[in-house]
């Protein structure tokens, strides 16, 4: 296994303070190895967009960290927790070491100025003695990295289609060699036929420049496609955690098996889409126990009282045979009583 | 660049418009001014005075709508703005001139003052939304509603007296002769202080609001958190990134304040009796004076026409959207 780039910890998020507030995610631990891909899937509101923004600092108000760590571990150096740097510290530790690509690619870019001087003002914020022409080179030679040519610096965003904004928003993320990439639906607004074009570019990029990324969707296809490892949340929690092969091949959680089930396979018979039956749940009226049970079609009784815990399943081995290459059980978690974790797990 | 001449177009033909339409309205009002004059002089003028005051009026009965028209025209372009009778014999243009100064100089310098200042807050409580500033709110938007003649007048009631330091009425002391020396410009800044601050207060109120509550608005915008997340400092984001954005709706809104530096603030020159053009159109609409008021409203006209084209301009320079480029 490959060693911790990043290592979220206990991590929880609260929309406002005291009785009132919204546990939007909940204990969520998580670990981004160096130059992997970890999708993140979930349905609306399961929380994985407060989760990136919560482990950035970038919470809007009301949201509050109640809790948790954020360890990111730089090269050859002792790992630091994100959410106890100063602010002068987490400055110079956004964009460089973690950059971040919204969702909204139309919205990212600000309107009133040039991609010249968007794509420059954030070098020059991290390396003030910077001259000019060097940020200039670095933005132009940072559009032919996302493949739009230079001359575009002088437009403005609204001169662009939504696939070349989102290009230089990716182009913009990278500008600092940061080791992590967060990629909160960057291609959800785009159509198609771009957004499996902005994705390979993608794959390529990371392949030459060795960042991570973690990638949030609700597209689960894509993310099987994408990903080296998936996690599922579900209601603020990290419900299944597995290599993306794994989790196609033989999904553990009934949520999970629920979403593979909800879009059409490319090959293969057709079968009907089942999709899940009910609707996300409401934050601020969690049911008790495990929050997935009221629309499972496994529901046991213990699962209305008891919250599972996410952890290494004890049967995976016995009961699910995926073949020869079965990777090692340490590698896949899921947090469900039809799974009981395995005993010596954790 | 054509959509910049586009522009001036169109505002020469709305200022044509606005001229044609001063000709015409004054002359479709029953009565004439020489009437006015002579029932002012009780009849103690000769058949060759009133004659030579029509010529003088431009109302001799020879010349039709349309000569008289092309005359009114061609007086215009030379600055003729004809005779005023409050101040007769004194041209139009003459008493304008010496009012005019008087406005700017107070109106002007409390509105672009109070823009700037209002802004300038606003921005900052903006951006600390949910902090103690946000209290400042209720505040400025009762001040706002506050009218700036009623403040002018709780301001003499409360702060002029005989023996005040501020006077309740002028622009300077009577006993002086204008000119640029000490005694003359701390007479005059000592008479503006009351009337610009009644005006400052209440107009700087309504900037502060609207610039808050834009930048509550564009503080959500991807944009400022993506600004956020590159890490660039506080300030860069607030200024270059917030503002700079919520600055937008507000340039438009004070370009218009300027087209009414010289027709809006009519009420608190009349409060204060300051000799701004307020005063002089106040005591022409009272005096029947038509040159003197047909000159104020040609003077407004043209001053909102003028404000507007600087908020295009300023449009066209601070939001690249609006730019039309091939």
């Amino acid at each position: 296994m490959t060693d911790a780039v990043l290592e979220i910890r206990g991590l929880n998020v609260d929309y406002g303070l005291g009785d009132e507030a919204v546990h939007a995610v909940r204990d969520v631990d998580l670990t981004l190895h160096r130059g992997e891909v970890l999708g993140l899937a979930g349905e609306s509101g399961s929380g994985k967009s407060t989760l990136a923004y919560g482990l950035t600092r970038l919470l809007p108000p009301p949201g509050v960290i109640a809790g948790g760590e954020v360890l990111y571990h730089p090269d050859g150096g002792a790992p630091v927790d994100v959410l106890r740097m100063t602010l002068p510290e987490l400055r110079k530790f956004r964009w460089a070491e973690t950059a971040i690509v919204f969702q909204g690619a139309m919205n990212s870019l600000n309107p009133v100025h040039r991609i010249s001087s968007q794509l420059t003002d954030v070098i020059k914020a991290h390396d003030p003695r910077s001259t000019p022409a060097s940020r200039l080179a670095r933005a132009r030679e940072m559009l032919r990295l996302v493949g739009i040519s230079a001359d575009r610096l002088d437009s403005y965003p609204h001169q662009l289609s939504g696939g070349m904004r989102q290009r230089v928003m990716i182009g913009m993320a990278l500008a600092l060699e940061p080791k992590v990439v967060i990629m909160d639906e960057p291609t959800t607004a785009l159509d198609v036929v771009v957004q499996r074009q902005i994705l390979r570019q993608l794959v390529e990029l990371r392949e030459r420049l060795g960042f991570s990324v973690v990638f949030i969707t609700h597209d689960l296809s894509l993310l099987v496609e994408f990903s080296d490892r998936i996690a599922i949340m579900y209601g603020g929690r990290i419900v299944e955690e597995a290599t993306s092969a794994d989790l196609y091949r033989d999904p553990l959680h009934p949520y999970s098996h629920g979403l593979l089930n909800s879009f059409p396979a490319l090959r293969g018979p057709k079968r009907e889409l089942t999709g899940i039956p009910g609707s996300p749940p409401d934050l601020r009226a969690m049911p008790p126990g495990c929050a997935f049970h009221p629309r499972c079609p496994h529901a046991m009784e213990r699962c209305g009282v008891e919250v599972p815990v996410l952890g290494i399943p004890g049967d995976v081995r016995s009961g699910h045979d995926a073949g020869a290459n079965e990777p090692a059980p340490a590698d896949r978690t899921v947090a469900c009583w039809l799974h009981p974790v395995h005993d010596d797990g954790l | 660049m054509s959509y910049l001449l586009k522009r001036i177009a169109f505002y020469v033909f709305t200022a044509w418009a606005a001229v044609t339409i001063n000709f015409l309205i004054p002359r479709a009002i029953p009565g004439d001014p020489v009437q006015a004059l002579i029932t002012r002089s009780r009849g103690q003028m000769t058949s060759e005075a009133v004659q030579s005051l029509y010529v003088l009026f431009g109302l001799d009965k020879d010349a039709s709508l349309v000569e008289q028209y092309f005359t009114y025209l061609g007086q215009l372009l030379r600055g003729d703005l004809g005779l005023s009778f409050t101040y007769f014999p004194s041209p139009v243009s003459q008493v304008i001139g010496d009012g005019l100064p008087w406005t700017l100089g107070l109106v002007g310098i409390t509105t672009v003052l109070g823009f700037l200042i209002g802004t300038a807050l606003g921005t900052g409580i903006g951006w600390r939304r949910g902090s103690w500033a946000d209290a400042l709110i209720p505040v400025t938007t009762f001040v706002s509603s506050i009218p700036y003649f009623w403040l002018g007048l709780i301001a003499i009631a409360l702060l002029t007296g005989p023996d005040s330091f501020f006077p309740a009425s002028g622009a300077y002391d009577g006993g002086l002769v204008p000119n640029p020396d000490p005694q003359f410009i701390g007479s005059v800044l000592r008479h503006g202080i009351l009337p610009a601050f009644t005006i400052l207060i209440s107009s700087m109120a309504g900037w502060i609001l609207s610039m808050r509550n834009m930048m509550v608005t564009v503080s959500s915008e991807d944009y400022v958190t993506v600004a956020h997340a590159k890490g660039l400092s506080d300030r860069r984001v607030m200024v270059g990134y917030a503002a700079r954005n919520a600055l937008l709706p507000n340039v438009s809104g004070f370009a218009l304040s300027l087209g009414f530096i010289v027709g809006g603030t009519l009420l608190v020159e009349i409060v204060f009796s300051y000799p701004g053009l307020g005063l002089q159109l106040f005591q022409a609409v009272g005096a029947k004076d038509y040159p003197l008021m047909q000159g104020v409203f040609l003077i407004i006209t043209l001053s909102v026409l003028l404000a507007n084209f600087l908020a295009d301009v300023a449009y066209l320079a601070l939001d690249p959207r609006t730019r039309r480029e091939g």
